[in-house]
């Protein structure tokens, strides 16, 4: 009996063959130290405002859902009654990563899935925050070594907190999540170089009079 | 409870229909020569009293000489079972007869056992890589795979893994 497919997706096949590639390629060089925040970003640029609007930011942290392993059961719990993240303004996991400022990383991160996960995190809107939860997540965790899994998600996308644990406990999340919030509190909202950026954008409209 | 049939019975009677075709059997499964895998394969499923028409899953093992492919065949209308074996000793380039055109069940099995094992179904109307993308270098279930890099391979010793049948 002949099967016939009215489509043949080797092409497509193909072409995520190459993405997969890519990113596995970029990924290899040595991760970058992690910059520390400058004190002229903090401090002379519109102090107060910033300083009100993350604050009034860290009440709301909205996670988009992105569960990949047994993790995600943990984060599940987290978020229902009994931990209870309503608590903190988290409880609202969106499906829509417009509409995120967060997205837990819960579980493991294969190669096959790791076009998705950046671009999930591509589609969140500034400013977002990613927490890694679980050894899968912080550093591939049994598989590390494996022939499929990403060792590590900051070989993907950046990471602000690690939340360590296999899996983690509600009450550890919960705690990483909490460190999340004092670090979106006191963090400075507009960073400079992306007001240069805005500037220069907007810059033809104003007739290159903005300074 | 499904009954398992009898693979030394079944064997005398394949062979007689079919010549040298069973090479080994045991009371829990027969070794079918790969040559003549589809034809017993659709004795199996055509034969009345037989009837094996559903597939529950396949299997493939590389071990030391040769690759195997372990087939469960189920008759969900007589409630029994058979465990259906065959082997293929060109590692290099193994090839074996597809039976998605007898079960369509088989088609993403083989896909992935073509995908993680690297044997190749003659006749499967869309052998592609299934988990892995396309691109990948060779089959990472191979117990000499080794990564791109990688010196040593992290398998245990070849002489540690004995076939049970």
């Amino acid at each position: 009996m002949e099967i016939t497919r009215p489509y043949s997706s080797l092409e497509l096949d193909r072409e995520e063959g190459e993405v997969i590639e890519g990113l596995k390629k970029a990924s290899q060089a040595p991760l970058p130290e992690p910059e520390l925040p400058q004190r002229m970003e903090k401090n002379v640029l519109v102090t107060s405002l910033d300083r009100f609007i993350s604050w009034s930011r860290h009440f709301s942290v909205w996670p988009v859902t992105f569960g990949l392993a047994c993790c995600a059961i943990e984060m599940i719990c987290t978020s229902a009654s009994r931990w209870d993240i309503a608590r903190f303004g988290m409880e609202v996991f969106r499906a829509s990563p417009r509409q995120a400022d967060l997205m837990i990383v819960a579980g493991t991160l294969t190669w096959k899935m790791a076009p998705a996960l950046k671009r999930v995190y591509d589609q969140m809107p500034e400013p977002k925050w990613v927490v890694a939860m679980g050894s899968c997540a912080i550093s591939g965790g049994t598989f590390a070594d494996s022939y499929s899994v990403v060792p590590g998600v900051n070989r993907i996308v950046p990471v602000d907190i690690y939340v360590p644990g296999c899996p983690p406990r509600p009450e550890a999340l919960l705690y990483g999540l909490l460190m999340l919030r004092d670090k979106v509190k006191s963090e400075a909202p507009i960073k400079l170089p992306k007001i240069e950026l805005l500037l220069k954008l907007v810059s033809p409209a104003l007739g290159g009079k903005h300074r | 409870m499904t009954e398992a049939f009898s693979g030394q019975d079944l064997a005398q009677k394949i062979n007689q229909i079919l010549p040298d075709s069973v090479v080994e059997s045991a009371p829990q499964a027969i070794v079918v020569k790969k040559e003549s895998l589809f034809d017993v394969m659709r004795f199996l499923q055509e034969t009345p009293e037989l009837d094996f028409n559903y597939l529950t899953n396949i299997t493939g093992i590389d071990y030391p000489e040769y690759l195997e492919l372990i087939y469960q065949l189920v008759s969900l209308r007589h409630n029994h079972s058979l465990v259906v074996k065959t082997r293929c000793y060109e590692k290099e380039k193994p090839v074996v007869p597809s039976v998605v055109s007898l079960w369509q069940g088989a088609n993403l099995q083989e896909r992935e056992i073509y995908d993680l094992l690297g044997i190749e179904f003659e006749g499967h109307p869309d052998l592609r890589r299934l988990l892995l993308w396309e691109g990948f270098p060779g089959h990472p279930l191979r117990k000499d795979w080794k990564a791109p890099g990688e010196e040593e391979t992290t398998a245990f010793p070849r002489e540690e893994t004995q076939p049970c049948l």
